[in-house]
């Protein structure tokens, strides 16, 4: 199979003169493309998708907006433009050049950094392969594909390092990327939150306003990273992770107008009625929040971790904003406030600040999840509806770390078994609920129209009016 | 004496931002900063240079407002939402700012495709709201005729009005508004202003005289189809000669033409579009003995001939001043035809005008035109070996291509 990859393959990496790397891209790319059209959208390979296309690194260059099919979509490998004299900003290896090339004693380590962080990127896709048959409106199908043709591009931009930087061993970590699935009992995906079903839109809307938020504190993390192809890679990625948070935040706050409207029109906030009239519940809405928000949490690992700290010290993974931050970037003996159970209670303690870097991106990703859902409230605010959402205390069904099983309400209280078990339909989820989301999962794909559950978004994309018909079905 | 200048401002509109940061990453300048709270511009470090623009996923990058003195950055950051744009300030010696009703209809029409483009380099200085709702001109009309056939679907009519000793200096590409009389009887309040191109060049549509032409198309049908009458439209189109008509503008500092020797003009137009499009063939034409040279192309769609207004007049226009591609999508026994698929038609003498520094773009017409139209200069681009999304990009920075959709 013969591609144009200066064309097909668009890339600041000189894809056209390195030979070795082309040959194994294109061993690759038929497998990448065979998993899209395996697990990737359902149905989706003949629809016209109205997609932002990343053709080069520069501002104008990377927001071509047209349509496209989805298995033609041209995945791209970018990396921001090199830093000259760049520096390892942090850790043991503070003050020395920035690496080009892996250095031999940090290669398996970055290794499984760049393959978990590769591994969620198809995962993210698998979950939500069928979302586009429930599909809101036009609108949302289409920021579901461009979710996830950016994902596939995640991916491609982690496989392009591995097949770069790390030879045989990375040619193989590439093609198992494409191998294990989400969900799958006998060769899931790494991570426990990319093998939970992604079953409604209220769900992936949760998923891409807290899980992908993860995703840009991962990548922002690795952003600092002394190996500079995976920092400068990792830096475009966040551009992309933008518009997923967008799509997540937007998602929600269009719902929760909805629901508001709909209270106003009731004159009521009994959920019962805001359900009966086709919209979904405050209530619902909040347990659907303390869900994805507990799960995502776990994404961070062990409050302390030995791991975290080795990637630190070894300058490969730094924290969220490094550099803007002010003390010696390296933490031997700097200290970090976290939580502990100890017997019913939350006591505060503090820990070396290397063995709490894990706990201390979960502390940015939380505060930067809180000022989303300030902004939701604004909503509520100005509808006057008196209802507000709320956060869930970070020890709130937890199942890594310190917490893991202990029984903690969402107001952070320690609660018996027995409470747990008998309250716990009131935080999380119940199986009714997630029987009522699904039952107002209608597919509406006419041109300007929205499902009885959301309100049409402030501005198209790009510009586009309201009735744009952002997906051909053909 | 003019009035005293708003400054324009670049914000950032505090409810609809998501924190992404991917503005301040961009910004070449620094002037993007945040707190836990909002993201705020400084307008002092603001070069407009819109880098910012296309990475924001929410459109919350762009916000301006009109302010009589910017704000701070620590106003903005306490902002739960924009505010409202200053009151233009009272007009001085009959200049006065441009109304919100125009401001909010000009950012409509270019705002597909990105926004704001700079006025090609050799454009005239425009003059720009001489006359406000407050203190309007007074036009006489000096004929109404109709362009379109007894029997054609549309009536579109080229309408003259006249300023007497009122000076009102407009140029091709510019718009003025218009103030239908009485009020809306759903608001009770007066009716909203309307924008039309100027149809005529800048010495007038008789030349030497203070006079300009409109092309009005009286709107019978709304956007779904359902039957409506146009206020503004059914008023000018029932124009009698001698009638009074109170107007506003002019508007427009950027779909204005090159006017350097050697500029050449790609126009693509449907409908009423043609207005400017119009203002600045008749321009050129007036010019020809002055051997400046520079290629007109005009790509003019309608459903039939007799649909088509100027048809009369655009085919009696000499062969060595304009090269016409006319597209019908509706003469019975012809298959469709749109402006896009003429442009395909044309790929070689449409390439070899992209590919030349001193060609001007002009796009005007339905908004549901101009993705066709794009997509049809991409393709004569790709098949040339030309990415024309990197052209695009050179060509509106340069104030070369230039898009107003409705």
């Amino acid at each position: 199979m013969s591609i144009d990859y200066a064309s097909r393959i668009p890339n600041n990496v000189g894809l056209d003169q390195n030979k070795q790397l082309q040959r194994a891209l294109e061993h690759w790319q038929p497998k990448y493309i065979d998993w899209w059209r395996d697990v990737g959208p359902d149905n989706s390979s003949g629809y016209d998708v109205y997609l932002r296309t990343a053709v080069s690194v520069d501002p104008k260059g990377w927001a071509e907006f047209g349509y496209v099919k989805m298995p033609d979509y041209r995945w791209g490998i970018f990396l921001t433009p090199q830093e000259e004299g760049r520096l390892v900003n942090f850790g043991s290896n503070k003050g020395r050049p920035a690496w080009n090339e892996v250095p031999g004693e940090l290669r398996s380590t970055l290794r499984r950094i760049i393959v978990t962080q590769g591994d969620t990127e198809p995962a993210s896709v698998e979950q939500q392969r069928h979302l586009g048959q429930t599909c809101p409106s036009l609108y949302d199908l289409r920021n579901l594909y461009q979710v996830n043709v950016e994902e596939g591009r995640h991916l491609w931009a982690m496989v392009y390092l591995l097949h770069a930087y790390f030879g045989r061993d990375g040619r193989e970590e590439g093609e198992a990327l494409l191998e294990r699935r989400s969900g799958d009992a006998d060769k899931p995906r790494i991570l426990g939150a990319f093998n939970e079903k992604t079953p409604d839109w209220l769900s992936f809307f949760m998923f891409t306003f807290l899980t992908d938020r993860d995703g840009k504190y991962q990548l922002a993390a690795l952003a600092e990273s002394g190996f500079d192809p995976l920092a400068r890679s990792c830096k475009f990625m966040l551009t992309e992770e933008a518009h997923h948070l967008f799509v997540g935040e937007s998602g929600i706050a269009r719902i929760l107008q909805r629901t508001c409207d709909v209270m106003k029109e009731l004159k009521s906030d009994d959920p019962a009625k805001v359900r009966a009239a086709g919209a979904i519940d405050i209530p619902t809405i909040q347990r659907y929040l303390n869900f994805h928000f507990s799960v995502t949490l776990d994404l961070y690992g062990s409050e302390i971790s030995s791991n975290a700290a080795t990637f630190y010290s070894m300058g490969l993974k730094g924290r969220f904003d490094e550099t803007k931050i002010g003390d010696d970037h390296v933490l031997t003996n700097a200290e970090y406030p976290l939580l502990d159970l100890v017997g019913d209670a939350l006591v505060e303690k503090h820990a070396n600040a290397l063995q709490t870097l894990n706990e201390r991106l979960r502390d940015d990703y939380i505060a930067d999840c809180q000022a989303g859902v300030d902004r939701w409230n604004k909503i509520m605010e100005k509808a006057g509806v008196p209802a507000r959402l709320k956060l869930a205390h970070k020890a709130f069904h937890r199942k890594i770390g310190t917490f893991a099983g202990a029984h903690v309400s969402p107001e952070g209280k320690v609660v018996s078994e027995a409470e747990w078990t008998h309250r716990s339909k009131e935080w999380l989820p119940s199986n009714d609920d997630h029987a009522f989301v699904q039952a107002l999962m209608g597919r509406v794909a006419e041109p300007g129209k929205f499902a009885s559950y959301i309100a049409p978004p402030p501005r198209g994309i790009n510009n586009q009016p309201q009735d744009f018909e952002y997906v051909r079905f053909n | 004496m003019t009035a005293l200048p708003l400054v324009r401002q670049h914000l950032i509109d505090p409810e609809i931002c998501i924190r992404c940061n991917t503005c301040e990453e961009t910004c070449p300048t620094g002037a993007i900063t945040h707190d836990r709270r909002n993201y705020v511009v400084k307008h002092e470090l603001c070069n407009e240079c819109g880098d910012c623009l296309p990475p924001c996923p929410t459109g919350a990058i762009d916000s301006w407002r009109r302010v009589e003195a910017p704000f701070p950055i620590d106003q903005q950051l306490v902002w739960d939402s924009l505010p409202a744009d200053a009151a233009p300030p009272a007009p001085v010696d009959g200049a006065s700012e441009v109304p919100d009703d125009v401001l909010r209809l000009s950012e409509i029409a270019s705002a597909a495709e990105g926004g704001r483009v700079p006025p090609p380099w050799s454009a005239a200085h425009p003059y720009v709201g001489l006359y406000s709702l407050e203190k309007p001109a007074i036009a006489t009309v000096a004929g109404v005729h109709r362009l379109t056939a007894e029997d054609a679907e549309s009536d579109i009519r080229h309408i003259v009005l006249d300023f007497g000793k009122t000076a009102m200096p407009v140029l091709e590409g510019q718009s003025i508004g218009v103030v239908p009389p009485g009020v809306d009887p759903e608001t009770g309040k007066p009716h909203h202003v309307r924008l039309y191109s100027v149809a005529s060049p800048r010495n007038g549509e008789r030349p030497g005289h203070n006079n300009l032409a409109l092309t009005v198309k009286r709107v019978v049908v709304d956007r779904d189809g359902k039957p409506t009458r146009g206020v503004a439209s059914s008023y000018l189109c029932d124009l009698q000669k001698g009638d009074k008509v109170t107007v506003t503008g002019p508007y427009g500092s950027t779909f204005l033409m090159p006017n350097h020797p050697g500029a050449k003009l790609l126009m693509i137009c449907t409908g009423t579009g043609a207005a400017p499009m119009r203002a600045m063939t008749e321009r050129r034409r007036r010019r020809m003995g002055l051997g400046e040279g520079g290629e007109i192309m005009l790509f003019f769609g309608a459903r039939r001939p007799e649909e088509l207004p100027y048809f009369g007049p655009l085919m009696k226009l000499p062969k060595e001043l304009i090269r016409v591609e006319l597209a019908f999508s509706r003469v019975p026994g012809k298959p469709k035809e749109y402006v896009q698929d003429r442009i395909r038609a044309s790929a070689d003498a449409v390439r070899a005008m992209l590919t030349s520094d001193d060609t001007f773009v002009f796009v005007c017409g339905h908004k549901k035109m101009e993705e066709g139209v794009l997509a049809a200069l991409g393709d004569v681009c790709k098949d040339g070996g030309t990415s024309f999304a990197d052209l695009k990009d050179r060509m509106r920075r340069e104030g070369r291509l230039h898009i107003e959709t409705y």
